[in-house]
């Protein structure tokens, strides 16, 4: 049985020293969609948590039953059935938010993060320690996510959640906002810092060179 | 155990099973929360249908959904009309009334001719709302308009006099897909913006379409121009074509017409 060490461990592992996006580089696709604002990152972030650590979980109740030649179609199954209840929940309980998101909630099925977890971890691994590992994912996502979306929405909007934060010229303030930010491919330059910065605290993360 | 877990017939039973667990689970969730998704559609138009009107600031967050569906009932009238003709078609009720559905079926819709908001299928009635004052006086009509932006068909109610020439307001309410550029062709939803169309004019007295989204600020300046969003060349396009669309021959220019002869709205 996991100790709490190992629970720990599983859990926030994935946030700094093992992010899905900064080192292992998946579920970029996502993280330059939703981040123009930090309403929408915040959503999506829990949307994937909820979704991956679901996955995980019942994957890992099921994996000493799932064949190994229909495998992948197995999870994808259980996890667009997630995505599909969660993006049903959203439409009733946070319609403005669901309008904003609209497509991207229902591309969590490809999102790399939840199908890799599956994959590489849930299928090995007993539920508990799966759920957290799928939490603690979701938490590394929603990490890199809600910096970025932080940046984007203040520089690009002058504004945090919707709210004013820096004045802009065209309200009669005097902040001239970065549109490049407001531009999905500003997050990929952001990610790249953020890797970069990650990396020069733990070297460890850096690519041995070919 | 595991040459056993690959059989054939294993194999079969896992995948059944599964598919049937997740689809009653899928669909037990969609049945359960169908009446709630319904009604925040719903109660999402009418909140901007009020917004339209004037009768709410959504700025101001404590708004209820007990006092938008009252204000609504209270005030607005939905009315299908008949675009070809312009005539009010009194036998169906607006508020029922689906036009996407309706936009679907090709026996209630037609391609237009001249596409140039790229509509691509139009319904051959459309719902227009009457908004009516505390003394039951018309106040403001208004028109549901669409067209595409740079990247989403975007939706809009344009509240108008009852001369059905001067612009109350404009309200962005909708898009497809993931929306126009926030901060950029999104502006479309800055109050900043949508307060320049107040009390301008959409025709001449020729009857003429006069109104543009124009970058030239001579133009902006007069009845009939709006200023350009900067940055969103495209969107402000869009907003000019569902504009010429809309109130042109193919759209609801037979119902202005209509009424500009003294015609009953």
């Amino acid at each position: 049985m996991a100790t709490s060490k190992e629970l720990k461990q599983v859990l926030t592992g994935p946030v700094f020293s093992n992010n899905p996006i900064a080192l292992q580089i998946l579920g970029v696709c996502s993280a330059l969609a939703v981040t123009s604002k930090m309403e929408t990152a915040l959503v999506m972030t829990i949307a994937l948590t909820v979704v991956t650590a679901f996955s995980n979980l019942f994957i890992s109740i099921i994996r000493n039953h799932i064949p190994s030649s229909v495998r992948i179609i197995v999870q994808m199954t259980i996890i667009a059935s997630l995505v599909i209840v969660v993006d049903q929940v959203l439409q009733a309980y946070a319609y403005d938010v669901a309008k904003q998101l609209s497509v991207f909630v229902g591309l969590i099925i490809t999102n790399c993060i939840v199908m890799g977890r599956a994959e590489a971890y849930a299928m090995k691994t007993p539920p508990l320690m799966s759920f957290m590992d799928g939490i603690g994912n979701g938490l590394g996502y929603g990490m890199v996510l809600l910096s970025v979306a932080f940046v984007r929405e203040l520089f690009g909007n002058g504004s945090l959640f919707g709210v004013e934060i820096l004045n802009k010229i065209s309200e009669g303030g005097w902040y001239q906002p970065n549109g490049l930010l407001l531009l999905p491919p500003s997050a990929f330059f952001l990610i790249g810092m953020l890797i970069w910065v990650i990396r020069i605290y733990k070297p460890e993360q850096v690519e041995a060179k070919g | 155990m595991a040459s056993n877990k690959d059989s054939f017939g294993k194999t079969l039973f896992v995948v059944i099973g599964l598919c049937l667990i997740c689809s009653i689970f899928v669909s037990t969730a969609a049945v359960l929360l169908k009446p709630t998704q319904e009604q925040n559609k719903l109660l999402d138009r009418q909140k901007y249908i009020l917004e339209a009107a004037n009768l709410i600031d959504l700025k101001d967050g404590s708004i209820t959904k007990q006092q938008i569906l009252a204000l609504y009932k209270k005030h607005v009238k939905a009315q299908v009309i008949t675009l070809k003709t312009g005539e009010i078609d009194a036998n169906v009720n607006g508020d029922l009334f689906d036009e996407k559905k309706a936009a679907r079926d090709p026996a209630t819709s037609f391609v237009p001719e001249h596409d140039i908001a790229q509509v691509k299928r139009v319904a051959k009635d459309a719902v227009i709302y009457e908004v009516f004052d505390d003394a039951g006086q018309l106040k403001t009509v208004i028109l549901p308009i669409k067209g595409y932006g740079l990247w989403s068909t975007m939706y809009a109610f344009l509240a108008l006099e009852p001369d059905l020439n001067t612009i109350q307001n404009l309200v962005y309410y909708d898009f497809s897909g993931s929306g126009e550029t926030p901060g950029l062709g999104g502006e479309v939803q800055n109050p900043k913006w949508k307060a320049l169309w107040v009390g301008k004019k959409l025709f001449d007295a020729q009857g003429q379409l006069e109104i543009k989204v124009t970058k030239n600020p001579a133009v902006a300046q007069t009845q009939y121009g709006v200023d350009a969003l900067s940055g969103a060349t495209l969107t402000s396009n869009g907003v000019q074509y569902s504009l010429d669309f809309w109130l042109g021959n193919e759209g609801f220019g037979p119902f202005i017409d209509r009424v500009r002869e003294g015609g009953r709205i």
